[in-house]
């Protein structure tokens, strides 16, 4: 394969979703499983812009447009949990998730 | 149909954007009032009768609206009209549960509004865009109402949860939007060119799609993406393996919430899977029965999540001493047995899953009034707060019993039709393993009497702590009758309930 076609971006896609969940599992501190969040909306962001290049009717902009949208749901969902990590580090002097565990039977 | 005459289908929806901004002012104007509490639930209630009016005045049909996003249909007008009810309640619940501050009730009321409106659009999406923005709206306002008392740590803690695990399950099923839109080149679920008249045209463009390297591979990656867009409605409805933020935001969010929390949303998600499976993989045939369309076994996925869903629900409801964490794990097998409905694949299946939903609004909101009229009190919610109930509070505990009795599904409670109906319609479907799912729903139903008896012996059968009055509320006695006296009737007489499901769904009576 010399050109770069839609396989690539569905790798890097797929790579990013994976990072993403990696991230979300795997970090304690809650600002980093929030970028985890972002990273598999980006992964699915990339394959819709992909989609839409390679995969749609030419002249469709859907694909384009819902990843519009994603970015704009991203960052007001950013916004709501960064103010509810904030009133975290109130409350709790931490924001690390394994010393907010008082709600657990 | 275009945008202009679609308006005309989407009242209801503007009346609810007109009334979040007019609370928000209202709150402003009425800062300084004593009067500030009735007069914010007056306008509340006013607004959600106005939402009411708009949809009593809209016209019927079954028509695709604003070019494919939403879909007018009679299931709609069915969730759009238990959510008004399911608001209204929390709507009179909230100014008297002593958990929201009357400085912050505007607030909550307009947020609520912003929620209805979510749900509204999830009942009515047929976009995958569309979904995805319904989806979200409900859950960022969710996050904030559950994080209202900002003070609280436990509230906090429920937020910081929530959100975590409501922005992975939304990216997961997000993920899977992207590779359908990839499958199908469209993000339509209806209507010509859609998911589903590409997926019952068998020269879709699923075997053109040349991205992924032919059939076989076209059709694992419908599988994923299917899974995975489930994911995200899984999560709405608190189903197994994405219900572990449930028992932490239910106890750490206002109780008034809460019961709306247990209810409305939970039902918007049956909304959205209910329109999504039954548009895109199955096909109406003559007669009203439904075929599938794919050798997607969809089905079964949802009956085998049922069966864990429900099990680990109601297994897990037996050790918890606090009543908020007990209602959420029960809300989780509940979201099992109403799943159960979704797997039999069938027109009775969905109206069995309506009635329930109607049933199961009327029970879990009045068993969290309860809740809550007993907390403004003790200032806990554990079940050594209920003990001597009975004695203190009679016509509360009574109601709280029929509740209980009524999420059990013991006859003569409406409970017992919505789970009757429910296990009918699977067992009806035949099979080995259908039959054998309706087992393991009548099993979980046994372990579930377990564990709610134990509130009710808490209530009539031991001593009290102390010899403190619990007073409730003459307008919470009144929700309470108007509540529990639905459940005793509909569940000896439940005629309506079954014509309202069929209007609703498939036309015709299939119970």
């Amino acid at each position: 394969m010399s050109s770069i076609g839609l396989p690539h971006f569905l790798i890097v896609g797929a790579a990013l979703f994976a990072l993403g969940m990696v991230t979300v599992v795997t970090r304690r501190n809650a600002v980093g499983i929030l970028m985890g969040v972002e990273l598999i909306l980006n992964a699915a962001n990339l394959n819709f812009i992909a989609f839409n290049h390679f995969v749609a009717t030419p002249g469709s902009l859907a694909g384009q447009v819902f990843s519009i949208f994603v970015i704009v749901l991203a960052a007001a969902e950013a916004a709501i949990a960064l103010a509810i990590v904030l009133a975290i580090y109130q409350t709790f002097h931490t924001i690390d998730v394994q010393d907010t565990d008082l709600l657990r039977q | 149909m275009d945008n202009l005459t679609s308006l005309r289908f989407f009242v209801p929806e503007s009346v609810l954007t007109a009334a979040v901004l007019a609370l928000f002012i209202e709150d402003l104007l009425v800062r300084r009032s004593a009067q500030r509490e009735i007069i914010l639930t007056a306008s509340a209630v006013a607004w959600l009768a106005l939402t009411g009016l708009a949809l009593a005045a809209m016209p019927a049909g079954d028509v695709p609206l604003f070019g494919g996003l939403l879909q007018q249909d009679p299931l709609r007008v069915f969730f759009c009209w238990l959510f008004l009810g399911a608001a209204l309640l929390t709507i009179l619940i909230v100014p008297k549960s002593r958990q929201i501050s009357s400085a912050r009730l505007g607030e909550f009321m307009a947020l609520l509004f912003a929620l209805l409106l979510g749900m509204f659009l999830m009942a009515s999406a047929t976009d995958l865009l569309m979904i995805y923005l319904a989806v979200e709206t409900v859950s960022l306002v969710s996050y904030v109402l559950t994080s209202f008392r900002r003070a609280d740590r436990k509230a906090n803690e429920a937020a910081l949860k929530y959100v975590i695990y409501g922005g992975v399950a939304s990216g997961v099923m997000l993920y899977g939007m992207s590779l359908l839109y990839g499958l199908f080149a469209t993000t339509r679920v209806t209507g010509a060119g859609g998911i589903g008249s590409q997926l019952a045209d068998v020269t879709s463009s699923l075997f053109r799609a040349h991205a992924f390297g032919g059939q076989p591979a076209a059709q694992l990656s419908l599988v994923v993406a299917v899974v995975f867009v489930l994911a995200g409605v899984g999560y709405k409805i608190a189903s197994v393996p994405f219900h572990m933020w449930c028992p932490d935001v239910y106890e750490g969010a206002p109780t008034p919430f809460t019961a709306f929390l247990s209810v409305g949303p939970k039902a918007a998600g049956f909304a959205v899977a209910i329109r999504f499976f039954f548009a895109a993989f199955e096909r109406q045939v003559p007669g009203g029965g439904y075929v599938a369309v794919t050798e997607l076994p969809w089905p079964a996925i949802i009956g085998i999540i049922s069966a864990i869903t429900m099990t680990l629900g109601n297994l897990t409801a037996i050790v918890q001493t606090n009543l908020k964490r007990l209602f959420a794990y029960s809300s989780i097998a509940h979201a099992g047995y109403l799943l159960m409905g979704l797997s039999a694949a069938s027109t009775a299946g969905v109206q069995a899953i309506l009635v329930y939903l109607i049933v199961y609004v009327l029970m879990n909101v009045g068993a969290f009034l309860v809740v809550i009229a007993v907390s403004r009190h003790t200032g806990g919610e554990d079940i050594k707060d209920f003990r001597g109930l009975g004695h203190k509070a009679p016509i509360a505990a009574l109601a709280l019993a029929v509740f209980l009795f009524s999420l059990t599904g013991i006859p003569p409670f409406a409970g017992f039709v919505g789970k009757y109906l429910i296990f009918a319609a699977v067992v009806q479907k035949g099979g080995f393993w259908n039959v054998m799912l309706a087992v393991i729903g009548v099993l979980n139903s046994a372990v579930s009497l377990f564990y709610y008896a134990r509130i009710i012996k808490a209530m009539f059968l031991e001593d009290a702590l102390d010899e403190r009055p619990i007073s409730v509320p003459a307008l919470y006695t009144g929700v309470l009758v108007a509540l529990a006296v639905p459940v005793l009737i509909l569940g000896l007489y439940w005629t309506p309930l079954i014509r309202w499901a069929a209007a609703a769904f498939g036309g015709g009576n299939a119970l």
